[in-house]
């Protein structure tokens, strides 16, 4: 007997709110075609006298909820897939929750989601909810929505209730840039119109739910497939000296033996010698498959590197305006360094600029200086170097990023890049003939950059001051930055909230790495809290040129001191943000020198830090 | 693409994503027909280089001995490194799902022991056959799924996973579990075993097996490890199974299904999950996510 042909794969997401019937119509829908065995179903009669909220009826949600404390408390958490086939066509669908702090999970689901299925509740019409939903699968690319008016049973079957929510739906899809909107009446708790057209519907003559999942074209395939080739290179597999292959999934195009392209983005020009698809030699392999390609030439190429076609390059840029949906718990700081995935390649990024953010509900823009946990911005990004990419619409694959919290390794926000900023690539760095290592000979020093880091009141300042001292009369040529004395001048404009202690640290760093380009000897005392930022002011100097110094006072000490009275007026309520009593100090975990300030002599401490300093 | 070719290239980026980004990995063999395909991937992901990680069996000593022999088959394959561990301690109290009922069995001879066996050699990235579609707290488990220091698993700090970008980063003696399968349906690894031509082990297909009936399920007597109950007659009945668990906690149904064609034309008229064979799912409703959370695959 020969092998019937596999079907193909269509993705799709499911939003509705709360009370839209989004679990009965899925539940229904598996059910119908076949995917829901019977000892499944029997658990889930159980399970619906145990937690269902259907009375006696079969609860589908439960069907759906997966964990534990979803079914406790009767809601959907987390994004969940539900697979479901038919002779011709597979389906995957990512079941998003309705509840509105969701945002995160819709984002997700949509990601991989060639089409969305929005429901609407035929006596609801279209809420805040429908909106919210809509625009997150327009902001991730998803062109063609089918909306499924349900409940049509509780408005009679009325033609003319359908064809009003219809119309609505077709102007907010067409303002967001989805170009296709199938329509279809539905009960999906008596299946009207889901898997068969209903009787109880003459008036209407389109599709059943089922027949338009079949007749969608999977569009993320279809766009990939049409582009050109586009091969990020994923791992480089080397068994031996005479075989170096190049392993990634084509997110674009094709590829086959003897074609021109080009590697960026260090922009090298090469021929495919053999692509190997799924371990086997092949002539050619299209957009989707894993490859493994070999070139006739002997580069060094690294993961995170792109294979494009010669005629059609990707972008390189390390700044891009990109729309940003923040997934963290802890709010975005502009700033602050995190590692950024787009496709294989990894960078550092920061946020340089948020233009606005965006009202989910209503898409108005709105001023903003951090974001929130669901909230959606219009941002600017900068990288630590460049990266070859292509505008989100274009390319999923290219376009699409992770941010990543650097401590606590959480996936924190998803990006859509729009286009690069010209700004960097047109800001070349002057080249200059004294450079630092001749200022650094001309002084008769190692430059350096001491960091004096603790809580208010621990000494910082009183010991860089005692140590600038001995330094000048070692014949040094040295500088203070003190917190204090440069938030009078450089950054009088900042306060102390998270995200400006983020751009005071950030600023001050940059002076100081000036500065040790100048060849002096810098010393920085700043309270800086925050692990990241003591991480990204330690980036910007070479291996051996950053001294950490942890002058570690118990809080209790420094409090007793209060030699400003700052712990006073904080304790009383009158200064907010104030490290160690509303605001947090995450002390050095491998600082070069600890100091226990409370106990040492200072001139003692003042050695070990000169000693330091001076150090080959 | 057809849905075969979308699977297999989705879990051979999984698989190179892991290589890639972890220090130690290792590929979870649990000898069913999941791990067959899983196995056979990796030899595509990787080719032309021989396979790049160790295979690991946690062997509760209660496996039926036509998967040991198996097993074994493959071992003996010259590119297959295959690391088996058992738990001596629970060997040394006697553990056996006979003795001890099946949680406790399960819960010593292959959750600890699995977590002991990667704790032992450093792993930082299991990879397992595990597909969404098994069961129902499966359905929320990411491709890439954070292990604190302890190996739990805690479902309400899972990473949103956007496109095919993991996140793969890890602090100090956390580990990744890895599902290169996760959007695989059970007739999907059935089809593609049948193009690709896998092997599998035969206790899949239908033959007369000697078999006795408890509590309504058919359980195989597969050897003396099986007490016989007073009364209990073993008789031969056309059998196969769908599941392979450890015996003799894996329930046999009656089946014809003796090819790879009639097992999946079974498959798609079968009306039963496929892990209502294994006993341990049966006994709470959330079992699988609680022995999940406790550090199981």
């Amino acid at each position: 007997m020969a092998a019937p042909a596999s079907p193909d794969l269509l993705r799709l997401i499911t939003c509705g709110s709360v009370d839209d019937g989004k679990s009965t119509l899925i539940g229904r829908l598996m059910a119908d075609t076949g995917a829901v065995p019977e000892d499944v179903l029997e658990q889930l009669a159980r399970d619906s006298q145990r937690f269902g909220t259907q009375g006696a009826a079969l609860d589908y949600a439960l069907l759906l909820d997966g964990l534990e404390a979803e079914r406790e408390q009767g809601i959907t958490i987390d994004v969940a897939y539900r697979y479901f086939a038919t002779p011709a066509r597979a389906f995957i669908i990512a079941d998003c929750p309705g509840h509105e702090q969701y945002t995160r999970n819709m984002a997700t689901g949509a990601s991989t989601a060639d089409l969305a299925v929005v429901l609407v509740d035929a006596g609801k019409g279209l809420l805040r909810q429908t909106r919210r939903h809509s625009y997150i699968c327009a902001l991730m690319g998803i062109r063609e929505v089918i909306l499924a008016v349900n409940k049509m049973d509780r408005v009679d079957y009325a033609a003319a209730r359908f064809e009003a929510i219809a119309r609505e739906y077709a102007t907010l899809a067409a303002r967001l840039g989805i170009t296709r909107v199938t329509a279809i009446p539905l009960a999906a708790v008596h299946g009207d119109n889901l898997v068969q057209r209903s009787a109880r519907m003459p008036w209407y003559h389109g599709p059943s739910l089922l027949e338009a999942l079949h007749a969608a074209q999977p569009q993320v395939e279809a766009t990939a497939a049409a582009a050109p080739l586009c091969l990020p290179v994923q791992w480089v597999n080397r068994p031996h000296a005479e075989f170096r292959g190049y392993c990634g999934t084509l997110a674009a195009g094709r590829i086959g033996v003897g074609d021109a392209v080009g590697v960026w983005p260090a922009g090298l020009r090469a021929t495919v010698a053999r692509v190997l698809d799924a371990g086997r030699d092949v002539a050619q392999a299209a957009a989707g498959a894993a490859v493994t390609v070999t070139l006739a030439e002997d580069f060094d190429i690294a993961r995170g590197d792109v294979i494009a076609a010669a005629s059609a390059p990707p972008e390189i840029a390390d700044q891009f305006a990109c729309h940003l949906l923040w997934m963290g718990e802890a709010p975005l700081l502009p700033g602050r360094p995190y590692a950024l995935r787009l496709g294989s390649a990894s960078a550092l990024a920061q946020v340089t600029e948020i233009r606005h953010k965006i009202d989910v509900d209503t898409q108005e823009a709105v001023p903003a200086r951090t974001l929130r946990l669901n909230e959606v911005g219009y941002c600017q990004l900068s990288l630590d170097h460049a990266l070859a990419f292509a505008p989100y619409a274009h390319n999923r694959t290219l376009g699409g990023f992770v941010l990543i919290d650097r401590i606590s390794n959480a996936s924190v926000g998803a990006g859509m890049i729009d286009f690069a900023l010209r700004r960097a690539g047109n800001i070349h760095w002057q080249h200059v003939d004294v450079d630092r290592a001749a200022r650094a000979a001309q002084n008769g020093q190692r430059p350096r950059c001491l960091w004096f880091t603790g809580l208010s009141g621990s000494g910082k300042s009183t010991l860089a001051n005692a140590v600038e001292k001995r330094l000048f009369a070692l014949g040094h040529r040295t500088y203070l930055l003190d917190g204090d004395n440069v938030r009078h001048g450089l950054n009088r404009d900042l306060g102390f909230t998270a995200e400006d202690r983020v751009e005071n640290i950030r600023r001050v760093a940059e002076v100081a790495r000036l500065m040790v380009d100048a060849g002096l000897i810098v010393l920085v005392a700043f309270i800086s809290p925050f692990r990241a930022e003591r991480r990204m002011a330690r980036e910007r100097f070479g291996a051996d040129e950053f001294v950490e110094v942890f002058v570690d006072a118990p809080l209790a000490v420094c409090e007793a001191r209060d030699v400003k009275g700052l712990y006073a007026k904080a304790r009383a309520g009158e200064l907010r943000n104030f490290t160690g009593v509303d605001s947090p100090y995450e002390p050095p975990e491998a600082p070069e020198l600890h100091l226990l300030s409370a106990e040492g002599a200072l001139d003692v401490m003042v050695e070990q830090v000169v000693r330091r300093a001076l150090a080959d | 693409m057809d849905l075969l070719d979308r699977l297999e290239a989705e879990s051979l980026h999984i698989l190179r994503e892991t290589m890639a980004c972890s220090r130690q990995p290792v590929l979870m063999y649990s000898i069913g027909k999941d791990s067959s395909v899983l196995l056979h991937l990796a030899r595509k992901a990787f080719a032309p280089a021989p396979l790049p990680m160790p295979l690991l069996h946690v062997d509760t000593g209660w496996k039926f001995r036509e998967m040991i022999a198996f097993r074994d088959r493959v071992a003996a394959a010259p590119d297959v490194r295959m690391l088996v561990h058992v738990n001596e301690d629970g060997v040394r109290q006697g553990i056996g799902p006979i003795s001890h009922g099946a949680s406790v069995h399960v819960d010593v001879m292959k959750v600890q022991a699995l977590k002991q066996a990667l704790e032992q050699h450093g792993f930082d990235a299991a990879i397992g056959g595990a597909r969404r579609d098994e069961e129902k707290s499966r359905a929320k488990e990411r491709i890439f799924s954070l292990r604190n220091a302890q190996q739990r698993w805690d479902p309400r700090q899972q990473r949103p996973e956007l496109w095919n970008v993991y996140n793969t980063r890890i602090a100090p003696g956390e580990s990744l579990r890895v599902f290169p399968l996760s959007n695989w349906t059970e007739l999907d690894v059935w089809r593609y075993i049948r193009r690709e031509g896998i092997e599998v082990v035969p206790l899949y297909f239908a033959a007369l097996r000697p078999v006795v009936e408890r509590d309504g399920a058919l359980i195989m007597v597969d050897d003396a490890r099986l007490p016989l109950r007073p009364g209990e007659q073993p008789m031969r009945k056309r059998v196969r199974f769908r599941s392979l668990g450890c015996y003799p906690l894996t329930v046999a149904s009656e089946s014809a299904a003796d090819t790879l064609d009639a097992i999946i034309a079974e498959m798609q008229t079968s009306r039963r999950s496929e892990r209502a064979g294994r006993v341990l799912d049966a006994t709470a409703g959330t079992s699988l996510e609680q022995k999940k959370r406790e550090g199981h695959f």
